[in-house]
C-alpha cells in the first residue's frame, strides 16, 4: 500500500498541566515529567516530519509552556519550514516568554477557554484561571501572534454558546473552535456529567450558525460536530495513518489521541525508530489503512471513502472491537449504545452532574 | 464574498504562499492548514492584493498564458473564498 505524506505532527510535549478539565484528550494514565523526551531528541523527531512532508507543527501537552526548553523547539521547527501552533491554557504566557518564543519563529498561538461564565469556567478547569487566561489572549493580540480561542463544549456551556462566539470576538480571536465534546478517556468516564440533551445540541446549533454568519470575514468559526448527535460518523482524522502523527510525552508514536486504549496494538516509540519508519512501516499505523480491515456495514457501503468506517478508537471503546463500525453511524449494530446515553442525557436534569478530574499518578478526585 | 470581476481579492491576512521541497511545489500555510498548490494557483493567489480586480487579474495571467482565463480564476478564487482564505479587500 502507498502511504500519502503526513501534513500534521502534533507534538505532546508533556502531560503537566495546571488544568484539569474532565474532557482532557490525554490519557487516563498520564505521565510524570521523568518520562518526557529532552530536547535533542523532539528536535530530531521535527527534522525527521519535516523530510517526510509534515507542514504543520502543533505544540501541545498538557501545558506545553511548562518546558522550558519551547523556545529552543520552537526556533529548530521554524528553521524547517514548519508552520507553529502553541496550543495552551495561556497559563505561563508571561511576557518574557511571549516575545522569545515570536522571536523564535512562533506565528500561531491557540488559547483555550472554558466558558464564559467565570464560576463554570474554574469548575471545569478545577482551578483559578480566567484572569490569567484574558492576560495572556491580551498579550498575544500585542505581539501579532495569529490568534485562535478554542472552546470544547458539553451539557453545562452549551447554553451559553452564543456569548461564548461574541467573547472570542473581543478577544479579538482570528478563529474561533468550537469543539463539541468527543467522548474518549476522561471524557467518556465523564459522559453522565457532559453530555448534552438533542435539544441543547440543536438550539446550540440554530445560535452558532447565526453568529458564524455575523463573523464571516472577520472571525473564522470552526464547529467540530456533536458525533453522538449526528446520523453519520466523523472522518477521523481523515482517516488512520492518512495525514496525522501524535507523539506523546515519552515518545511513542500514534495515529491519533485515542490509539492507546486499543488493546491489541502496540505503537513504536522514536527513541527506537526513525519517523518514516513509523510512518510507512509500522505494524500500528498500517492497521486500518484502506478498507481491506473493514467488515460489515463498512465493506460494502459507499459511505467507506467519506467516513473510513468513522473512528476507530471510539469502536473500540464502546464495543471492544476496533475493526467494527463506529457505533455512531446508524447503520452500526451496536447504535443502540449511542441512542441509550444521549436518551439518558435527555432525561437528566440536574446539568451538572459531578467531574472526575485529570489529575496525574493520583487517585481521581470528584468535584 | 462571492466572487465577481469586479472583486478585489486578497489572502487571508494569516495565510502565507511558502515552498515545500519534500513535495516540489507551492504551499498556502494558515493556521491549522494547508492547501497545496500548483503554479498556476501561486501565480492567481501572489496577484490577489486587495488593490487588482478578479477582472486585472484575469487579464495578466491570460497575457502570461495566452487564454481566456476569467472563468477559471473565477472559479479557482471561488473555491477558497467558501474557505475563507480570500477575503474582499
Amino acid at each position: 500500500m502507498t502511504t500519502r505524506h503526513p501534513t500534521t505532527l502534533l507534538a505532546e510535549v508533556t502531560h503537566r498541566c495546571p488544568l484539569h478539565c474532565p474532557y482532557c484528550s490525554n490519557p487516563i494514565e498520564l505521565m510524570r515529567a521523568e518520562a518526557e523526551l529532552g530536547t535533542a531528541d523532539w528536535l530530531r523527531v521535527f527534522t525527521q516530519a519535516r523530510e517526510l512532508g509534515v507542514l504543520q507543527l502543533g505544540l501541545s501537552g498538557g501545558e506545553p509552556l511548562v518546558r522550558q526548553d519551547l523556545e529552543a523547539m520552537v526556533a529548530h521547527a521554524h528553521g524547517l519550514g514548519l508552520y507553529q501552533t502553541l496550543v495552551t491554557s495561556g497559563l505561563g504566557l508571561t511576557r518574557v516568554r511571549a516575545e522569545r518564543l515570536k522571536a523564535a519563529g512562533l506565528e500561531h498561538v491557540q488559547i483555550s477557554f472554558q466558558d464564559v461564565d467565570p464560576a463554570t469556567a474554574e469548575r471545569i478547569a478545577g482551578v483559578r484561571s480566567v484572569p490569567q487566561k484574558r492576560a495572556a489572549a491580551a498579550l498575544v493580540r500585542e505581539l501579532g501572534f495569529a490568534f485562535s480561542v478554542n472552546v470544547v463544549l458539553h451539557r453545562a456551556n452549551l447554553d451559553r454558546v452564543g456569548e461564548i462566539i461574541d467573547m472570542a470576538a473581543e478577544l479579538g480571536a482570528d478563529r474561533l473552535e468550537l469543539a463539541n465534546t468527543q467522548y474518549y478517556g476522561w471524557a467518556l468516564r465523564n459522559r453522565a456529567a457532559l453530555l448534552p440533551s438533542r435539544e441543547q445540541v440543536e438550539r446550540a446549533r440554530r445560535v452558532a450558525e447565526e453568529r458564524m454568519a455575523r463573523y464571516r470575514g472577520t472571525m473564522q468559526i470552526v464547529y467540530v460536530l456533536p458525533d453522538y448527535h449526528e446520523t453519520y460518523p466523523k472522518p477521523c482524522y481523515g482517516g488512520w495513518g492518512n495525514f496525522y502523527i501524535l507523539v506523546a510525552p515519552d515518545g511513542r508514536a500514534l495515529p491519533c489521541h485515542g490509539a492507546t486504549e486499543i488493546a491489541r496494538l502496540s505503537f513504536p516509540n522514536v527513541r527506537d525508530h526513525d519517523l518514516r519508519w513509523i510512518w510507512e512501516a509500522s505494524p500500528g499505523f498500517n492497521a486500518f489503512r484502506g478498507d481491506g480491515w473493514m467488515k460489515d456495514p463498512c465493506r460494502s457501503c459507499p459511505r467507506k471513502a467519506v467516513d473510513f468506517g468513522g473512528c476507530r478508537c471510539q469502536a473500540f471503546a464502546l464495543t471492544g472491537d476496533a475493526a467494527a463500525t463506529d457505533p455512531v453511524c446508524v447503520l452500526s449494530p451496536h447504535r443502540d449504545l449511542i441512542d441509550r446515553a444521549v436518551a439518558a442525557a435527555d432525561a437528566s436534569v440536574d446539568g451538572a452532574g459531578e467531574y472526575e478530574y485529570r489529575a496525574i499518578g493520583k487517585e481521581p478526585q470528584r468535584a | 464574498m462571492t466572487v465577481a470581476p469586479t472583486s478585489r481579492p486578497r489572502l487571508w491576512r494569516l495565510a502565507r504562499i511558502s515552498f515545500d521541497p519534500v513535495r516540489n511545489r507551492p504551499v498556502l500555510l494558515y493556521p491549522e492548514g494547508a492547501v497545496l498548490l500548483n503554479e498556476t494557483g501561486k501565480a492567481i493567489l501572489e496577484l490577489c492584493d486587495g488593490t487588482r480586480t478578479v477582472a486585472e487579474i484575469a487579464r495578466e495571467l491570460g497575457d502570461r498564458y495566452r487564454a481566456d482565463v476569467l472563468a477559471d480564476v473565477t472559479e479557482y478564487l471561488d473555491r477558497l473564498a467558501e474557505r475563507e482564505l480570500v477575503l474582499e479587500a
